[in-house]
């Protein structure tokens, strides 16, 4: 089964490489639609589905600019806007302290995981020793591991090591690397040439230095393209904090918990008065940071998959 | 922190090359290990064999191990309950109803998840310049966080006044109430998941991208047809795209848990429909409002072994259909 894995992760990688050849060099017009009715036809079609994508943003918009009484209205063009949302928001929760938790937790796990990954991964890559293959094969399989399973048990260690209602349940584990992204930097590592660091070997240089200063300073495209997936996924993640935080003090909550916190507690049922007007404001400052990342993030991978086209 | 996300993650993963002759990988084993070497290889590998013995493979024991007990979280310690905790798995109902709900979920969901992906990915493959921006923008609710997903299709959704059904009022439709009717929940949800299926059509792009175009230009000259072309050229050569999706798909809808949980079982206060009960979020429930970690933890096992069932008769199925180029 770790083969397939493997086998299909590589399938991405060599394709996106092929995409950004295909860009610069290749003429494959044969496939593309040539006549003039098909390109239209096409052209609606898409745009059309753009506009379905696009509409739930353009919905999200609108309703954080309305009162709470036109919320529900379903206008995409407000009729009373009220663009001070914006700043009573802050008054109504306490957002910017959710932010500046979500805001150091990611950045610790995305760090932490880029780092420790790479660094086993170097391991992987350069090292020979005794049951190598195995244990590498033992990092794929944890890939297809599904979290349900060992949410309970790592809940359990976490709260005899101290930590529940704290932010260390949601870096901590990233400090011992995480299977895809080892993956990832392993494929990396076993594209340098290894006369690389046999030379610094010959030049005095210790085996942790071949690691930091010449596989990790080769290495920043794909340290970035994990710290981004990882950036993302501890921004969104929903259920951990629910999890290890919920239990807390509100203060205390990341973002995402906090909103589901907000939609509970404005919510009519519960003594609110539905005041989801600020539950929209806020789902869209959690979003936004996100598309930001991507907008970056997107430019900065074809970047450094054009880098490693040229040099293959 | 979920192995999904890793998955997803290869979609937008840029190419390392493939090893080429004489690169950084082992040398051929012409001589023994070389032991200074081998040793700073596992001290390289140490936080990964740290990690694995505590969070992966100690959990599993861990969760093993109170499976067979009653866990009573005030005095932390669990008493021997034998096979209690799997017996109960059967005379719970809401197992067997919310293990329902999930594999209804699951063969709604990724079969259409599927198909739209391909679809997606097949019209941006058909477009020369331009195609960067509506790959963007069809990407953009994947890095939608689900509490921002959750909170708008609360409200696209309402039954009344959303605008999913006002769009299907123009057309004549009547539309359901979605959050409410027992029939419609499931598909409510699989519509937020299709929202955001990007992910899944940038792997089915970049597969596409990679198939040899001679192959097509050969088979029209035969004078194969679009549909011929698309089942007897597309399909077998991104066969092992459609199979890692199928996978991925499978095992995270079998774990649906944001969705489900934050559009109908987030306000406890409220009454949600048995048909929403996903076998997640009754998992989630058991561990952490009822602390039936003993229950819980057998719930995650049932789980664990449905999933490997699967994903193993994938497999088997793949290994009939899914076409390898022989040298790779």
């Amino acid at each position: 089964m770790s083969g397939t894995t493997s086998r299909a992760g590589v399938v991405g990688f060599d394709a996106e490489l092929t995409d950004a050849a295909a860009r610069t060099a290749r003429s494959d017009r044969w496939y593309r639609v040539r006549s003039r009715t098909g390109k239209t036809v096409l052209w609606i079609v898409l745009i059309g589905l753009a506009l379905v994508f696009l509409y739930p943003f353009a919905w999200l918009l609108a309703a954080s600019l309305k009162p709470r009484s036109e919320v529900f209205d379903n206008a995409l063009i407000p009729e009373t806007l009220v663009p001070h949302n914006y700043v009573e928001v802050w008054n109504q929760l306490p957002l910017l302290p959710w932010i500046g938790n979500s805001i150091l937790i990611a950045l610790l796990a995305a760090t932490l995981v880029a780092v420790s990954s790479s660094m086993v991964a170097f391991g992987f890559a350069y090292f020979q020793f005794p049951g190598r293959k195995i244990l590498f094969g033992l990092v794929l399989a944890t890939m297809m591991l599904p979290g349900a399973v060992t949410m309970v048990p790592q809940y359990l260690i976490w709260k005899d090591l101290g930590a529940l209602n704290t932010w260390i349940p949601l870096f901590g584990a990233n400090l011992f690397g995480s299977a895809f992204y080892i993956f990832l930097q392993r494929q990396f590592y076993l594209g340098l040439p290894r006369e690389l660091f046999e030379a610094a070997r010959l030049d005095g240089a210790s085996y942790w230095g071949l690691f930091t200063r010449i596989a990790m300073p080769l290495s920043i495209p794909s340290f970035v393209i994990i710290f981004l997936f990882e950036f993302q996924a501890s921004w969104n993640n929903f259920q951990g904090a629910l999890i290890y935080l919920s239990a807390g003090s509100v203060s205390d909550y990341t973002v995402p918990l906090g909103i589901s916190y907000a939609m509970t507690t404005f919510s009519p049922t519960n003594g609110g008065h539905g005041d989801y007007q600020y539950v929209m404001v806020a789902s869209l400052l959690v979003t936004l940071p996100m598309l930001i990342l991507f907008a970056f993030g997107q430019r900065y991978f074809i970047e450094g998959v054009a880098t490693q086209g040229r040099k293959g | 922190m979920s192995t999904l996300t890793k998955a997803d993650a290869a979609a937008a993963a840029p190419g390392s090359a493939r090893p080429p002759r004489g690169s950084a990988g082992p040398r051929r084993k012409n001589r023994k290990y070389n032991r200074r070497e081998a040793l700073a290889g596992y001290l390289f590998i140490s936080p990964w064999i740290v990690g694995f013995l505590v969070f992966t493979a100690g959990a599993m024991i861990y969760s093993l191990v109170i499976s067979f007990s009653n866990y009573n979280l005030a005095t932390n310690s669990g008493t021997p309950a034998g096979f209690d905790n799997y017996a109960e798995l059967f005379d719970d109902p809401k197992v067997a109803l919310s293990l329902g709900n999930t594999l209804f979920y699951a063969v709604l969901a990724v079969p259409l998840e599927i198909m739209v992906a391909l679809g997606l990915a097949m019209l941006l493959a058909r477009v020369g310049r331009g195609a960067g921006i509506f790959r963007t923008i069809y990407y953009l609710p994947k890095m939608t966080p689900s509490v921002a997903t959750a909170s708008v299709f609360l409200l696209l959704l309402n039954g009344n006044t959303g605008a999913i059904n006002n769009a299907l009022r123009f057309f004549g439709i009547p539309g359901p109430q979605w959050l409410i009717d027992p029939n419609w929940v499931k598909p409510s949800i699989v519509l937020m998941t299709l929202w955001g299926v990007s992910g899944t059509m940038v792997i089915f792009l970049a597969a596409l991208k990679n198939v040899p175009r001679e192959l097509y230009e050969v088979a029209a000259l035969d004078g194969a047809g679009a549909v011929r072309r698309f089942f007897s050229i597309t399909v077998p050569m991104i066969s092992g795209a459609i199979f890692f999706n199928v996978i991925v798909l499978t095992i995270a809808a079998l774990q649906v848990f944001d969705q489900a949980y934050l559009l109908f079982w987030r306000d406890q206060t409220s009454s949600s429909p048995a048909a929403s009960l996903f076998y997640g979020v009754y998992l989630f429930q058991q561990a952490f409002r009822q602390f039936d970690f003993g229950f819980a933890s057998a719930m995650a096992w049932l789980l664990f072994v449905i999933i490997l069932l699967i994903t193993l008769l994938q497999v088997k199925l793949s290994n009939r259909f899914v076409y390898y180029e022989a040298d790779r």
